[in-house]
């Protein structure tokens, strides 16, 4: 069996652990790390619930090698709050009740702190462009928008 | 799903790379952005013994224009297609096939050199590479060659490229004067693979009719198809509603789709045609015709 020792940057964290050829990120993550905030939808790389981002660009982790992000940044859901304090686009969520359910949430959080670095203020149009990767089964879009909205007005 | 087992290799070069490959033989994939290969591993569609990972050696991600020709480095982002200015500006074509594939965040990692070496009809790059006339670089042992892509496809899932081979770099001629080019896809919903779509370039004559014409259809057969009837027929023809409703038909003749859940053959050839036409109007706009 192929292993490899890697060291990923989660969260600002160097992480080190010999792992299979074939484990996927997102097991890493949630298994090898026990950060289970990054969840596992489709496993197909549609739903986008994997979400997290690597050096800053959203990608899904179902979909990737846990090798191919050695040396590599990885922020998860668990890396947005900070100090004790609420990144503008979780509070954005809770003020716009961005979540029903809340299984696409981590994702969806992540695509959107993606989007508002790169972007700080995005029309609707190009907020919904943005997480057309992450699928919303409860269906809640229009107070997933406003959620970002929230924070793109938050963070001006 | 978890993927059989592999050995995984991260070459830091391209020569370390094709010595590998080279040693490795048909035992061996490359690994690019993985968006297609990684869910073929995982669905155990396919099962490999080595992973070549050329996504860490440096140099192949790029977007230039040099000496009449576009090059692609094979490890471009679609992402960062879809973000350049260059593209944006002088190549729309390019731009609406980057737009479509997949979804945002798969465009993250898929590249377009891996659109086009996986050898999926359903990819949306060599519909319009055929379209724009591009050319595949490969390098092997033997030193560098280069492909036109109408010779690339060599059935399903298959291209021409060795095993020892990688496509390095993509090369489209700088379209002249009065030309423009569209890609419009239709599907079920983002990041579906087409139920059809068509990729049309166009160069129009001083006097308005069309000096040349390439068209490429995706997901319309068993790889990629390159719709040289409709092609021919333009030539030195007026652009006008009649010319380009034939030339849909003489595409759609081209196509052997197969009925899925997408849709039946008789379907699927009808919006073959439908989406031919639609590409050539938007192609012909873009040159500056009517």
């Amino acid at each position: 069996m192929a292993t490899h020792t890697i060291t990923v940057t989660v969260n600002g964290a160097p992480r080190t652990a010999e792992v299979e050829s074939r484990l996927l990120l997102v097991h890493f993550i949630r298994e090898t790390l026990g950060m289970t905030g990054t969840h596992i939808g489709c496993d197909t790389s549609h739903c986008g619930a994997c979400t997290v981002l690597l050096d800053g660009e959203p990608v899904k982790s179902c979909t990737m090698l846990a090798v191919q992000a050695d040396g590599r940044q990885v922020m998860t859901v668990e890396g947005l709050e900070k100090d004790a304090k609420l990144d503008p686009i979780q509070e954005g969520f809770m003020q716009e009740h961005g979540l029903q359910c809340g299984f696409c949430t981590p994702g969806m959080m992540l695509t959107s702190y993606a989007l508002l670095r790169r972007n700080k203020q995005p029309t609707e149009d190009e907020i919904r462009h943005a997480i057309s990767g992450n699928l919303c089964r409860c269906t809640g879009y229009v107070n997933i928008v406003k959620a970002v909205q929230y924070a793109a007005a938050k963070q001006q | 799903m978890i993927p059989a087992t592999f050995d995984y290799h991260a070459p830091g070069s391209l020569a370390d790379a094709i010595t590998l490959l080279d040693k490795l033989g048909d035992e061996a994939k490359v690994l690019s952005g993985g968006m297609s290969l990684l869910p073929m591993l995982k669905i155990r569609l396919a099962q490999v013994a080595h992973l070549v990972d050329i996504g860490r050696i440096p140099g192949l991600d790029y977007i230039k224009e040099e000496g009449g020709t576009l090059k692609i480095g094979a490890a471009t982002k679609e992402s960062a297609l879809e973000r350049s200015d260059l593209i944006r500006s002088k190549y729309p074509i390019l731009l609406d096939t980057a737009l479509v594939i997949a979804d945002p965040i798969v465009r993250n990692r898929a590249t377009a050199g891996g659109n086009l070496a996986h050898g999926d009809p359903a990819n949306d790059h060599p519909a319009t590479m055929l379209a724009l006339g591009a050319s595949i670089v490969a390098r092997g042992p033997k030193g560098e060659r280069t492909i036109p892509v109408d010779q690339f496809f060599k059935g399903l899932f298959t291209t021409a490229l060795a095993a020892n081979e990688i496509l390095t770099e993509i090369r489209i001629p700088t379209p002249p004067a009065r030309s423009g080019g569209a890609y419009v896809k239709l599907e079920r919903k983002v990041g579906d693979f087409a139920t059809a779509g068509a990729a049309a370039q166009v160069t129009l004559a001083a006097n308005g009719t069309i000096e040349k014409a390439g068209i490429g259809l995706t997901n319309a057969g068993p790889t990629p198809i390159k719709a040289v009837e409709a092609e021919k027929f333009l030539a030195g023809k007026k652009p006008d509603d009649a010319t380009l409703q034939e030339a849909g038909r003489l595409a759609a003749k081209a196509t052997n789709p197969s009925a899925d859940r997408r849709g039946s053959v008789e379907y699927k050839r009808e919006m073959a045609r439908v989406h031919t036409v639609r590409a050539l109007k938007a192609a012909i706009r873009r040159a500056g015709g009517q």
